[in-house]
Order: structure tokens, then sequence, then C-alpha cells
């Protein structure tokens, strides 16, 4: 009976990757060129920074936070990245390290803000998201790039290997595999999940809560730099843009609860919030194929957040006591 | 206290608790008391009464949308709808407004009616399918903000505000003082009557801090949720008629800049985030912070980014000052 429990224990993540199937399929299907490495190349180039947020904030949802800071860590790496990924393939490896680096910095500092100032997730990273935001306008006060940007980087991230896997889908792949699995299997992972579902409960069982809850805030940030990175790789340039900072973060929680991650802690994968990250990501281009005008993107994304979150309340019809509908 | 004991059931809440929650507007009040004298230094024109008139005009629509966020926090929610439910009252208004003298009498209602009707979904889905608030406002953001555009292609038909809006927003019935400020002192007072002397607000309460008790012990907690979340719909889409009387037109995205203010403006005023415990004054005074701090480092010409970093860095320290969890251990 193993599978059942599996099958429950990753429910939500098997409904993601299935919309996510569905959706794309139909894309694919309308798609005049149909499915070839070049549609799946921008397909999975489109997605990238889309999953990327999402993997950042799954980390912090885990333990029953939020945060509200991403976009604004990714716009403050993208900035940095403008500047320092750059030069020789050494500088540049140095360049990428800093970018990384600066992220984890970002979320060391909010996980210190919530865990030993105690002060709630939503707004520690409102006000965090201010500062970081100041300090991408100090790097880049208008939008602009290094002369000597690393564009065979950026193009090997965005290209294809092997001229058939996009370069982006082996990222994902290899961080679900680097990453994920064995952050998943390790103390700190069981702990993360544990800390979500009751943290005192958690704190009893002698787990390193405190520790868990830091490195996912650490995560959350070198994966929104990760994100900041690719959003330099897209553009060329570094822009220090709130209206993009705000739209990432609010997508990255979209993405995250399409991808069955629950928001009250304890449920829920990265490798969920991915195909949810690129099921929100196809909406735009469905209505694309389907020949809808783009500016009803937003309307359209909102209906399918609705549906999502309504399918998960079918739970209520199981509910045989008035007072479980509390909890 | 004394021995001797009352009947209790009519009374507003115990005094030690009442003195327990006003800790936090009196550091808020004393904060931006402290905001002012800094800027004294600086330039003793921040303390003339037309500045200071002028800081209440510009915060009233602040104080406004804030007030109807305190509601939804108090029970342990949040709104994040509010950018797009401020633009849509604000962009219908002006739109209804372009209907000769019918409209223009019906400009506003019709326009805080269309925030009620997002604070309603906002609600039901919050009370009867138990769907995370910042899930569901999110969407009804988004959906909010697809349908407007879809109405209107992208640019409003009709954008001028109506005079009424405008009178609301700029005129002044009392000299010196704009009639925002009196809307916001009309609204706050409504406000605080609601939360300390109805049922309705001490409902709010009692759901704010433990939802299933308010729920055995009669309250319908679920016509109540739905009730915050229709105020706060309804405030942000009157503040937003009054932003478009302030700049005489509606203009899209003019409430991207209201959500994560109107969230500070309640939790600086000592509101928990969590829900439950909170002084409307606190919000008052958060929202006299939030528009002091702003203007202040503007008037000091500081630079964008330092007062970004500014910005962030005193919203921490006063949160670490009285805003934190208790300790959870055990």
């Amino acid at each position: 009976m193993g599978w059942r429990y599996w099958v429950n224990e990753n429910r939500g993540t098997l409904l993601a990757l299935a919309i996510f199937l569905a959706m794309f399929a139909l894309y694919i299907a309308n798609h005049p060129a149909g499915f070839t490495p070049n549609v799946l190349q921008t397909a999975a180039n489109k997605g990238v920074l889309l999953a990327l947020v999402a993997i950042a904030q799954t980390f912090v949802v885990l333990t029953a936070g939020i945060d509200l800071s991403i976009g604004m860590m990714m716009i403050m790496s993208s900035c940095l990245a403008s500047h320092i990924v750059a030069g020789s393939p050494a500088m540049t490896t140095v360049g990428v390290a800093g970018v990384l680096g600066a992220g984890a910095l970002a979320g060391a500092l909010n996980g210190a803000i919530v865990i030993f100032g105690r002060l709630q997730p939503i707004v520690a990273t409102i006000a965090t998201g201010a500062i970081f935001f100041g300090i991408a306008l100090i790097l880049r006060p208008i939008p602009g790039t290094s002369p000597e940007l690393n564009s065979a980087l950026a193009d090997a991230m965005l290209g294809k290997v092997f001229g058939l896997v996009p370069s982006s889908a082996v990222v994902l792949a290899a961080i679900i595999l680097l990453v994920w699995i064995p952050f998943r299997r390790s103390v700190i992972g069981r702990t993360t999940y544990a800390a979500g579902s009751s943290e005192v409960a958690a704190y009893m069982s002698g787990m390193p809560v405190r520790r868990a809850k830091f490195l996912a805030y650490v995560m959350s940030g070198v994966f929104a730099a990760l994100a900041g990175l690719y959003l330099t790789f897209f553009t060329y340039s570094g822009a220090a843009s709130l209206t993009n900072a705000n739209t990432y973060t609010l997508y990255s929680i979209a993405a995250v609860v399409l991808g069955g991650v629950s928001l009250f802690g304890g449920r829920g994968s990265a490798i969920g919030a991915i195909f949810g990250a690129l099921a929100f990501r196809s909406i735009g281009d469905l209505l694309f194929v389907f020949d809808l005008d783009p500016l009803l993107q937003p309307l359209f994304q909102g209906v399918v957040l609705m549906i999502a979150v309504t399918i998960g309340s079918a739970r209520l019809f199981q509910v045989r006591n008035r007072l479980e509908f509390f909890s | 206290m004394s021995a001797v004991t009352e009947p209790t059931a009519a009374r507003p809440p115990s005094r030690s608790w009442r003195l327990q929650i006003d800790m936090p507007v009196v550091m808020a009040f004393g904060c931006v008391l402290l905001l002012l004298l800094v800027g004294a230094l600086y330039s003793p024109k921040f303390l003339s009464p037309e500045y200071l008139l002028q800081q209440l005009k510009v915060g009233a629509f602040l104080g406004i949308i804030a007030t109807g966020m305190m509601f939804v926090i108090l029970i342990g929610q949040i709104d994040l709808s509010i950018p797009w439910t401020v633009t849509v009252g604000g962009t219908i208004a002006a739109f209804v407004a372009a209907y000769g003298t019918t409209g223009e009498i019906f400009a506003i209602p019709v326009g805080v009616l269309c925030g009620v009707v997002l604070g309603l979904v906002n609600g039901f889905a919050v009370a009867y399918l138990r769907v995370p608030s910042m899930i569901i406002t999110l969407a009804v953001n988004s959906v909010a903000q697809g349908l407007l555009i879809a109405m209107s292609g992208g640019f409003a038909p009709q954008d001028t505000a109506s005079p009424a809006m405008r009178y609301l927003a700029t005129g002044m019935l009392v000299p010196y003082v704009p009639n925002a400020v009196l809307v916001w002192a009309v609204t706050g007072i409504i406000a605080m009557f609601i939360l300390g002397r109805t049922t309705f607000g001490r409902a709010i309460y009692g759901i704010g801090n433990k939802e299933s008790a308010a729920y055995l012990s009669g309250v319908p907690t679920q016509r109540v949720i739905v009730g915050a979340f229709a105020l706060c719909g309804g405030l942000a889409a009157f503040g937003g008629t009054l932003l478009a009387g302030y700049a005489g037109m509606a203009a899209p995205a003019m409430g991207d800049t209201y959500l994560l203010p109107a969230i500070a403006a309640v939790v600086l005023g000592g509101t928990s985030i969590l829900g439950g415990r909170g002084n409307y004054l606190g919000t008052v005074a958060g929202t006299i912070l939030i528009t002091l701090l702003t203007s202040i480092l503007t008037v000091m010409q500081i630079a964008e980014f330092a007062r970004q970093i500014i910005y962030g860095t005193v919203i921490v320290i006063m949160l670490l000052l009285y805003g934190r969890a208790p300790k959870v251990r055990g």
C-alpha cells in the first residue's frame, strides 16, 4: 500500500504536473510549428524565471512563512549581475558567485529578522524588500549594462544542449536532482516540513527548527538571485523596476499555490512549484495561440488561480464536524 | 481591581486589556513626534500648520484605505486586492460621471459598490470556501485588472473626475481644513464606533483571536468575515474615487502604490498581523507616520535609493521595538 500513501502525499505535485501537461499539450497542438526543439526552447526560457522564483518561494512557504521580498531580491541581483557577470571566464565565475552570494546575504537578513527578531515574515519581508530595492537603485539608477557583459554565458544559458534540450530546462532538472532531492531527504529538509506543520511539535522533537527556517530564507535569497541572473541573461542589462519586482513576487505566490504547496506550510514540493510556474506561464502562450487579446492575460491568470484554489476547497465535503472547518 | 464583580456583558473589554494594547499606539505617536522633531531640525517649515494640514490631506487617502485593511487584518486575514480595487473604484466612478447629472450623482456610490462586490467575492471565498485570503485576493486583484482593461481596451473611455469627487478630495468646507481630512476623520470615527461599540466589531476581534471559539460562542463568523472583506473593498474603492478626485482623473494602476503602505500603516499602528489585537488610533498614527516619513525624505531631497533603504529600515526598527511576537516555545 506504499504507493497510495505516496500518491496522497504528493497529490499537489501530481495535480500541478497534470495541469501543466494539459495546458502545454493544448499549446503545442495549436502551435503552427508544432513540437520542435525551438518551440520547446522558447517555452522553457519563458518559464524559467517564474520557476526559479517559485522555487525560492517554496522554501519559505514550506515553513509556513511567506517572502514578499523575492521580486526585490531578484531585481537587486539582476542589477548586480549586469555589473559583475562580465569579462574573462574566471571573472565571470567570480561574478556569478558574487550574485548568488548577495542573494544568500539578502535571504539571511530576512531569516535573521524573522527568526531572531521574531517579526511576522509578511511584514518583515515587505520592509526588507524596500531595502533591497534601494540597493538595486544604487546599482542601476538608470537601466544599463556592463560593456563586457559575458554574452557567451547568457547565450549558453538560454540556448540548447546538444542542439536539442533547452539549457534552462536542464538547469531546472539539475536543481531538482542536485539541490531539491538531497535537501528533501536531509534532516534540515525534514525539519523544514515539520516546522511548517507544527513548529512547537518539531521543536519538542529536538529538530533544528531555527537552523531549518534560517536556511529556508537563505535558499529563497539564492534562488531569487539565480532568477535575477537569468533576468540579466534575457535582457542583457539590469533595471531597477519596481513593477517587475512586485509582479514577480505576486507571481511566485500564485505559482506555488498552483503547484500544490500549502500556504499553511508543511505540504508541497519545489517540483510541484516548478510545474505550477510553468502552467501559470502557459496562460499567456495559450492566449497567443488562440489569438486572444494579450491584454486579457491578467483576467485569465486570475480565473485560473480562482479555479485552482476552489478545487482545493473540495475537501470541505469531507468535513464531518463543523469545528474541523476552522482548522 | 476591586473584589466586587459586576455583570460585564454590556461592558467594553476590561481596563488592563485596554492599557496593554494602547502601548504600541503611544509608541507610534511618539515616533511621529520624533520624526517631526528631526524634520524641524532640518527646517522649521515642517512644524507649520500649512505643511501639517497638507500632509494630513495627502495621508487621508492612505488612511481611508488602511481603515478597510485594518478590519481584514483584525480577523487574521490579508487583502492583496487593494491595488486594483482602488483603481476600479476611481475608474468606474469617473466612467459613470460621464453620463449627465444622474451619472454625477451616482458616480461615487457606483464606484464604491464595485469595490464592495470585489470584497464580497474575497469574503465569500475566505469564509465559505476556506481559501487562504492571500491567494484569493491576489486572484481577485488580477481579475479586477483584467475586467477593467477588457472594458476599456487599455485606456479609460472617460477618466475625468466628477465635481463631487473633486470637491470631496480638494475642496474646503471648513476654512483651512481640506475636505479629504474631514472625510478621513468621519470614516475614522465610524470605524472606531464599529470596532468598539457594536457586536460586529466585537465579533471581528473574536474571530481574529480564535475563530472556532467565536463560532462556538454563537458569532455568525462566516457572515462577519464576508462583512469585513466587503468593508475593506468598499473603503478601498472609496479611496480610489477620492484619489481620482484629487488628481482630477482616474489613471490605470493608480492603486499600485497603496497596498504595501496600507499594510505597513496598520501594522506600525500596533495591530497584530495575526489578527485579534489592535486599536484604530494606532492605524491613524501608522498612516501619519508613513506619510510624514515619505514627505520628509522627499523634501530633504534624499535620493530615491536612500529613501527606500531608510523607509525599510525604519519599519524594521519600529517593529523590532514593539511588534515582536512572544517566544514560541513549548
